[in-house]
């Protein structure tokens, strides 16, 4: 078997990764690089007799070591660890596209141009010509279109094809107006009957009078869609893995009690209820964001939202990285990558597990029908809203105080809006976003279930609630609601179910049926319940998004920082609360 | 008429003449490919006018309005 190893390298959304999907399928794998934040995906390929390992390199407007992502580009093209790269180019703008790939030419002999978003470009009237364009760049080109397999097919023969190795072209050349002069002789545009459509539609989204008014009401119907939606496949799915746990402790009957207690009511009772809690909002919402992003909605969200964050010491793209965290705050830390500057990367990092989860928005109704009856939905929203203030807060004052720094250089490309390709959009959101994310919070619910049914079975979990009692109330709550913010650290969802454990004595999360929740927990006062909603928008973030936030900031310092951060908020707010009641009702 | 990018009409063809601003920004500008002579429109701005989106080279870019104060930019009056 030969290997050939193909670097692929381009401006970000050009279509780079949709082409590494198309190759790789799913025999690939992300991992950061040693010392670097920046993640590269990895995949492979088999044809005949040749396997080929594709690099999915960073996404970077050019190559000059301006940030990690391009000097990792930088690095690896010039290693000649890759018998090619391929230059990917967005058809709809082949001119600025071309100034990376020139770039990308400069650096190594074995290089080959692949336009994408053909089809794209065609809608909107622009033509190539592919033969005139390979003469001028001097490399072999191949245009790409959604759906259209030959391209692909030729991209492979030519990369099978031994590379002639001359030395690069090290001209210091100035490759904006070479681009300028390539594109003026390749591109034909025809009148785009679509233009002045798409114009009209852009000028409302993200208009003074429409915008934000568009954005709050995608945003709302996202959030509703994802409660609403949720609720029946969470049943059914928790219907399915409790008729698995009695075959489990059927089959298991063997097995010492106390080891099938462990293995049984400990991890998998745990690990299922997480998962019945948390797979089907995320399989909603994740598509749906992936939606809105497929179409380009999301930079223009940015755009619309880029004042409001600026005046927090933030840039726009923090707002989408706190819309990220509405689904999963993991997700969202992840998401910090889309921002240049460090230091606003940071900021948004460090205040995303204010925005509350999903995990956490079952608590949040359940809390907020207890508290307010019929206005409950208003006040989950206001629960939102304060959430979105706190970030927004902590933000100004990091950025006025530890993270003093002028504002970056807010730069960030506004692609045409363009038809959502549903499948894709499917397949690597549920891939990519869900079930990664399910996969790490299994990690962490399972053993958590373990120690979760030995202090259950011991009695322990009531004496910790008695020992934890008098910082409870301080805090405005009770020994047992902090014990349950405590041991819910794998994931938000068992908040509320280690609550009833504890005050039920339950031994098992199976044992708390949902039916008699409310009537559990209707002793409580308003103080209690709303102190909870506070403490549950502002506490430490769960253990999956802990992990994430190590592995995005490589330092151990900014992650005590980020789980101090909020959690000292809400410490200070419920504290507040709790004296404000004492003073109101004494 | 000679304009800094900053205060160009929006929708208005224009071209620019000269960049002076900090490196580090001159250097991204010119990754995007924004060099003198390159022809621009600024599209729309943000609700606060914080943030312009330009039209160059057949893409969209969003950049703080207050960073295109180091754009000279011309313009024909009367179009």
């Amino acid at each position: 078997m030969r290997k050939v190893t193909v670097a692929l390298a381009g401006n970000p959304n050009v279509g780079k990764s949709t082409l590494f999907n198309a190759l790789t399928g799913l025999r690939q794998h992300t991992g950061n690089w040693p010392g670097k934040t920046v993640g590269v995906a990895t995949g492979s390929m088999i044809k005949g007799d040749t396997v080929f390992e594709f690099v999915d390199l960073p996404g970077t407007y050019a190559l000059s070591g301006g940030s990690e992502e391009e000097e990792i580009a930088a690095e690896y093209i010039t290693s000649g660890k890759a018998d090619w790269t391929v230059a990917v180019c967005d058809g709809t703008a082949l001119e600025r596209s071309l100034i990376l790939a020139l770039q990308v030419r400069a650096l190594t002999p074995n290089f080959i141009l692949c336009v994408s978003l053909m089809d794209e470009a065609e809608r909107m009237g622009i033509a190539i010509d592919e033969k005139k364009l390979s003469e001028l760049v001097g490399a072999p080109v191949i245009c790409m279109a959604a759906g259209r397999k030959k391209s692909m097919d030729d991209l492979l023969s030519i990369l099978s094809q031994r590379p002639q190795s001359h030395m690069p072209l090290l001209l210091e050349e100035d490759t904006v107006a070479e681009a300028e002069h390539i594109a003026r002789q390749c591109v034909r545009k025809t009148e785009d009957k679509q233009q002045t459509w798409r114009l009209k539609v852009d000028r409302i989204l993200v208009s003074r009078t429409w915008g934000v008014g568009i954005l709050l009401g995608l945003l709302m119907v996202l959030i509703w869609l994802t409660i609403s939606g949720a609720n029946v496949p969470s049943q059914m799915l928790e219907q399915l893995l409790n008729s698995v746990y009695d075959l489990l402790q059927h089959w298991l009957y063997w097995l010492p009690d106390w080891l099938r207690g462990i293995l049984l009511d400990g991890a998998y009772a745990t690990s299922a209820r997480v998962i019945s809690v948390m797979l089907p909002p995320m399989a909603i919402f994740f598509p749906l964001f992936s939606l809105l992003e497929d179409v380009g909605y999301l930079p223009r969200m940015a755009f619309l939202l880029d004042g409001g964050m600026r005046r927090c010491g933030g840039c726009g793209k923090q707002a989408l990285t706190m819309c990220m965290g509405l689904g999963c705050n993991a997700v969202g830390v992840t998401g910090c990558r889309i921002i240049q500057s460090p230091r606003e990367r940071l900021l948004a990092i460090l205040t995303n597990a204010m925005i509350p989860c999903n995990g956490r928005f079952p608590t949040l109704i359940l809390l907020s029908g207890l508290a307010f009856g019929k206005w409950a939905p208003l006040a989950v929203g206001g629960c939102v809203i304060i959430g979105v203030l706190g970030a927004m807060a902590t933000s100004g004052v990091l950025s006025k105080t530890a993270l003093k720094h002028t504002c970056s250089h807010f730069l960030m490309e506004i692609p045409p809006l363009r038809r959502p390709r549903i499948g894709q959009i499917l397949v690597r959101s549920l891939l990519d976003r869900t079930l990664r994310i399910a996969g790490r919070a299994l990690k962490v619910a399972a053993p958590a279930g373990v120690l979760l049914w030995i202090f259950a079975r011991f009695g322990w979990l009531q004496l910790l609630g008695d020992i934890l009692d008098p910082v409870g109330i301080l805090l405005g709550m009770n020994g047992i609601i902090v014990l349950g913010f405590v041991l819910s650290l794998p994931a938000n969802e068992l908040l509320i179910p280690v609550i009833l454990m504890t005050m039920t004595g339950a031994t098992t999360l199976q044992g708390v049926g949902t039916g008699d929740v409310s009537s559990v927990l209707s002793g409580w006062s308003l103080e209690t319940l709303l102190c909870t909603m506070i403490f549950t928008l502002f506490h430490w973030p769960c253990a999956t998004t802990i992990l994430t936030i190590q592995k995005e900031t490589l330092s151990n310092k900014k992650t005590a920082v980020a789980v101090l951060l909020p959690t000292a908020v809400g410490v200070v707010i419920c504290i507040v609360l709790h004296f404000l009641f004492q003073y109101l009702g004494g | 008429m000679e304009v800094t990018l900053d205060r160009l009409p929006q929708g208005i063809p224009a071209t620019v003449l000269q960049l002076s601003c900090k490196p580090e920004l001159s250097r991204r500008l010119r990754d995007f490919g924004l060099v003198p002579g390159t022809k621009v429109i600024a599209r729309y701005r943000s609700p606060d006018k914080g943030v312009t989106a330009l039209e160059f080279r057949g893409t969209v870019i969003a950049l703080r309005t207050r960073d295109l104060k180091g754009v000279l930019v011309s313009w024909k009056c009367g179009r």
